[in-house]
């Protein structure tokens, strides 16, 4: 046991980083996963819309912890590889990412009026050129707040790949304190920058929805 | 693969399975009290209770869940109560759960139109028959949705009370992992168990919703 340190603070910085890192990782693969999906379930074939809404209810129906555990300790002994941790847990953040903010955004887009996709056709614009310049445009406005919303979801859910030895910013705390023995001091202080990290965000996502209240 | 191996540990997964319904029911029945009670203070308008809770409402809303939980569990020792890690979860989940549905109660009963009210009013309603025929069935309905999801979300949240060594879904699953070394298995295992528990639950409030508001007519 020793006292809490300037290096302590130096190592939850650290874990920061990490955390930050993990989600941009998770956001550069989950994101365009999330456009897909929501554009599968806006599909007119039944079959994307089908494997689409299946994906999400399986998703939305298992802890994220669960889907952690399963790439980090059960997709490496099925496949025979050993995937880098950091590699590992951003797929499983991608794929819960594709699910939740997939559905977002395929209420956003199912929010655009009907009426604008017939009026774009009557200008002659193939479909893809109208979901693109019309559609599109207006779904993203009415999805923002979501979406904001939803990243602070994932800010706060990155703390769980602590669980699989991932170091960012929960598992940084949880070493400081094999140190030290100041949990309470010490997940405090973790608290406090989750808070600064997500709070501004909610603030902003609550202006947004504020603004753009009856949008579309 | 090979699931023959985790079938010998039918009643730790008995056991994880009815733990995790126990965590989510005392969580649940905690969460909706606070929540009633912060949407109460939010709307008596008192700036003291209104500070409180909204400072309540917005920790609980941008801390993650597993912070949480670690603090409750090793605060209270600290203050001289040292509690088993199931209690201990199921309150930090408690004041987890109950940050969401002070924001769901009190969007619920902002729902209703001044005007609902003020013609309850002209028809000389007691402030309770006013609450009771007025305000709580089209709030009640407003917010089923979310209610549930919620609910449903909880249910899969109590995986991390795992961490503080609940002997809850996961926590089994990790001790069969660590028995029979069949990770894959057992994770996947764990969650079809999660996933059949969800869909089981968004399923009967779906009905029970449809019982209980008549759905979709009217709508």
């Amino acid at each position: 046991m020793r006292q809490f340190s300037p290096a302590d603070i130096l190592a939850l910085i650290e874990g920061l980083k990490w955390t930050l890192l993990l989600v941009a990782l998770t956001l550069a693969f989950g994101g365009p996963l999330a456009l897909l999906v929501s554009l599968a379930r806006s599909a007119r074939a039944k079959a994307p819309r089908w494997i689409a809404w299946a994906y999400i209810e399986m998703l939305q129906g298992i802890p994220l912890l669960g889907l952690l555990m399963f790439f980090y300790f059960g997709l490496p002994v099925f496949l025979n590889i050993e995937l880098p941790a950091l590699i590992a847990v951003a797929l499983a953040y991608a794929l819960y990412t594709g699910a939740f903010l997939g559905e977002i955004w395929r209420g956003g887009i199912a929010a655009v009026r009907q009426a604008q996709w017939e009026a774009a056709d009557c200008l002659g614009l193939s479909r893809r050129h109208v979901f693109i310049h019309v559609i599109a445009p207006q779904a993203l406005r009415i999805a923002l707040p979501a979406t904001v919303g939803f990243l602070v979801q994932l800010i706060k859910n990155t703390s769980l790949a602590s669980v699989v030895g991932f170091v960012e910013l929960a598992r940084a705390g949880q070493i400081v304190i094999a140190g030290t023995f100041q949990p309470l001091l010490t997940y405090s202080l973790v608290a406090v920058v989750y808070f600064a990290l997500c709070y501004p965000l909610t603030r902003w996502s609550r202006s947004l929805e504020a603004r753009f209240n009856g949008a579309g | 693969m090979n699931f023959r191996p985790l079938w010998r540990y039918e009643d730790a997964w008995w056991e994880g399975v009815v733990t995790t319904l126990e965590l989510t029911a005392l969580a649940v029945l905690g969460g909706l009290a606070l929540g009633l009670l912060g949407a109460r203070a939010l709307r008596s308008g008192h700036p003291v209770a209104t500070r409180i809770t909204r400072g309540y409402v917005e920790v609980i809303r941008n801390t993650p869940a597993l912070i949480q939980i670690f603090l409750i569990f090793f605060v209270l020792p600290g203050l001289g109560l040292r509690l088993p890690p199931f209690p201990a979860a199921a309150i930090a989940l408690s004041i987890y759960f109950g940050a969401y549905m002070t924001e769901i109660f009190r969007s619920g009963l902002d729902s209703i139109p001044k005007s609902q009210i003020e013609a309850g009013a002209c028809l000389g309603l007691s402030r309770w028959q006013m609450f009771r025929h007025v305000v709580l069935p089209p709030a009640l309905r407003n917010i089923y949705p979310s209610m549930t999801s919620q609910f449903v979300l909880l249910m899969l949240g109590t995986s991390l009370a795992s961490q503080v060594s609940v002997d809850e879904l996961f926590h089994a699953a990790g001790f069969i992992d660590s028995r029979t070394y069949r990770s894959f298995e057992v994770y996947a295992l764990a969650c079809a168990i999660y996933l059949g528990m969800a869909i089981f639950f968004r399923l009967a409030f779906a009905g029970i919703g449809k019982l209980a508001f008549r759905w979709p007519e009217g709508r």
